[in-house]
């Protein structure tokens, strides 16, 4: 579905993907876990086309995505600070969305939006929503497209437990429907239900790309952090950031 | 294209800044024409007025509002847009706001008092300058990387066209005044747009005939044919290539 060729990308000093290869398939949940700046996002805005690669390649259903951007029709991306326009109104930009992206009224999932509540919100400018509530805005259009591809970087950073829950719950849905998953996030529990697949990255490179079948196998952990910080020291690795998220779990 | 165009306009026309700029140019205009007795005096002070503020606002407005949609230009890379429809129709939703301002504020007052050569030059003078810099706006926007840096260099960039570009080409004629430079300065009009606008306008008016030898071989060209021929596609141009350019920018841009 999604191949990605020796991607470079340097943003002045910094290797922000040092030759990332790898191949995402339909019915994937692929958790994209690494320290702060180790390039996820990165990679992310270059899959969307708003990072341009300095080189390499990326092909979405077989066809090189910086040809033709119809292919970012099929995906439904939730930005990590979702930005608007400050004076436009909720329900404004759902329409508008509506209109840039051609979607006939049944296709459209309209779960979250009504989940969240959002619609009660539509006569509100976006600059006067909270940090969460805009989360909300930005959760709900990713999936109001009913898009094959989901690519979601850090979805529950910023929501209150509730709508976290419902928002893990509205990802678990749309794994069953055969969906590719990406999800970046720092809170590896949350992920732990979710991914089938878990890509680490560290300063631009990827470490491993296991499934989770033999990543739990291999180390013997159930937990996806445990098992990471696993992986991580047993091939001596610096793990310090692993270590201290469970230290902060445990107090 | 039109699409997207009609959010940027519905966005500019919310925030009424090009509103208010179409009432002060539509007060100064008829003012001209109500104060001075004459109307190709007016003109006169119009033509002042269409090739210093038009340029100015143009690229300072460009400017702002391209910074100020900057998260609806984000949240379009990630639709399937590409990036040449989102910046021409960013273009095209600021052209048609700016030029109908001026065509308003300007040309309504011009049609009324001084429907002749001169007025229509005025017009088509002042509309292509609005494209114009706002073209150059949008490639300095684009090429800068934050909003200071944009409206600093759009800043320069409009100092460079209305007083120190003129102040290079006396210069060059002062130093050069041995020799016959009158098809080098018809050369060096060609590459500024204030300039060029400020000749084919002050050709229509019998000031002209005041302007020596120079004047009358500028008079002979612009006034014909080929010369209009010259202006229109020089003008052109102007607007084309900073926006070609800008185009080619913004594709390989990080956003």
């Amino acid at each position: 579905m999604i191949r990605i060729e020796n991607l470079k990308k340097r943003f002045k000093k910094l290797q922000a993907l040092d030759d990332i290869s790898a191949f995402f398939n339909k019915g994937q949940v692929v958790s994209l876990i690494g320290p702060n700046g180790s390039g996820k996002t990165t990679l992310i805005k270059s899959i969307l086309g708003m990072v341009k690669p300095d080189s390499g390649r990326i092909y979405v259903d077989g066809k090189l995505i910086k040809d033709d951007p119809s292919y970012r029709g099929r995906i439904g991306y939730m930005p990590q600070i979702g930005r608007y326009p400050d004076n436009m109104k909720v329900g404004h930009l759902f329409r508008m969305m509506k209109d840039i992206r051609k979607v006939p009224e049944e296709e459209l999932d309209t779960d979250l939006l009504v989940k969240f509540n959002l619609v009660s919100i539509f006569e509100k400018p976006m600059r006067t929503l909270s940090g969460g509530t805009r989360q909300k805005v930005s959760a709900a259009l990713a999936f109001y497209f009913n898009p094959v591809v989901l690519v979601l970087d850090e979805p529950t950073a910023g929501l209150d437990p509730v709508s976290s829950e419902i928002l893990k719950e509205k990802i678990m849905q749309e794994k069953k429907k055969n969906k590719l998953i990406l999800i970046t996030s720092h809170i590896l529990s949350d992920l732990d239900e979710l991914t089938t697949d878990v890509m680490y990255l560290q300063e631009g490179r990827l470490i491993f790309m296991k499934d989770i079948g033999s990543l739990r196998k291999e180390t013997g952990e159930e937990k996806l952090g445990k098992a990471i910080a696993r992986v991580m020291r047993d091939s001596k690795r610096e793990s310090l950031w692993v270590d201290e998220m469970l230290a902060d779990k445990r107090n | 294209m039109l699409k997207l165009s009609r959010y940027v306009l519905y966005d500019i026309l919310r925030s009424k800044v090009v509103i208010a700029y179409t009432i002060f140019l539509f007060l100064v205009s008829l003012s001209f024409f109500q104060l001075e007795e004459n109307n190709s005096k007016a003109i006169m002070s119009l033509l002042n007025i269409v090739l210093i503020v038009v340029p100015l606002i143009s690229m300072i407005f460009t400017t702002i509002h391209y910074y100020n949609s900057y998260e609806f230009i984000e949240l379009m890379s990630s639709q399937p847009l590409s990036r040449t429809r989102i910046l021409l129709s960013e273009y095209a939703g600021v052209a048609l706001s700016l030029l109908s301002a001026f065509l308003i504020g300007v040309g309504v007052p011009v049609l009324l008092f001084a429907f002749n050569s001169t007025g229509i030059a005025l017009l088509f003078a002042g509309s292509a300058l609005t494209l114009v810099f706002i073209s150059i706006a949008f490639l300095a926007s684009v090429k800068a990387r934050d909003k200071a840096r944009g409206i600093g260099s759009t800043l320069l960039l409009w100092f460079y066209f209305s007083l120190i570009y003129d102040g290079l080409v006396l210069l060059v004629l002062f130093s050069f005044s041995e020799y016959p430079m009158e098809k080098f300065t018809l050369l060096l009009s060609a590459l500024n747009p204030i300039d060029l606008g400020r000749i084919f306008i002050m050709l229509k008016m019998d000031v002209s005939a005041l302007m020596g030898y120079t004047g009358a071989l500028y008079k002979d060209f612009f006034g014909s044919g080929t010369g209009i021929l010259f202006t229109l596609g020089i003008m052109l141009l102007w607007i084309v290539l900073p926006l070609l350019w800008a185009v080619r920018v913004f594709k390989r841009k990080d956003l």
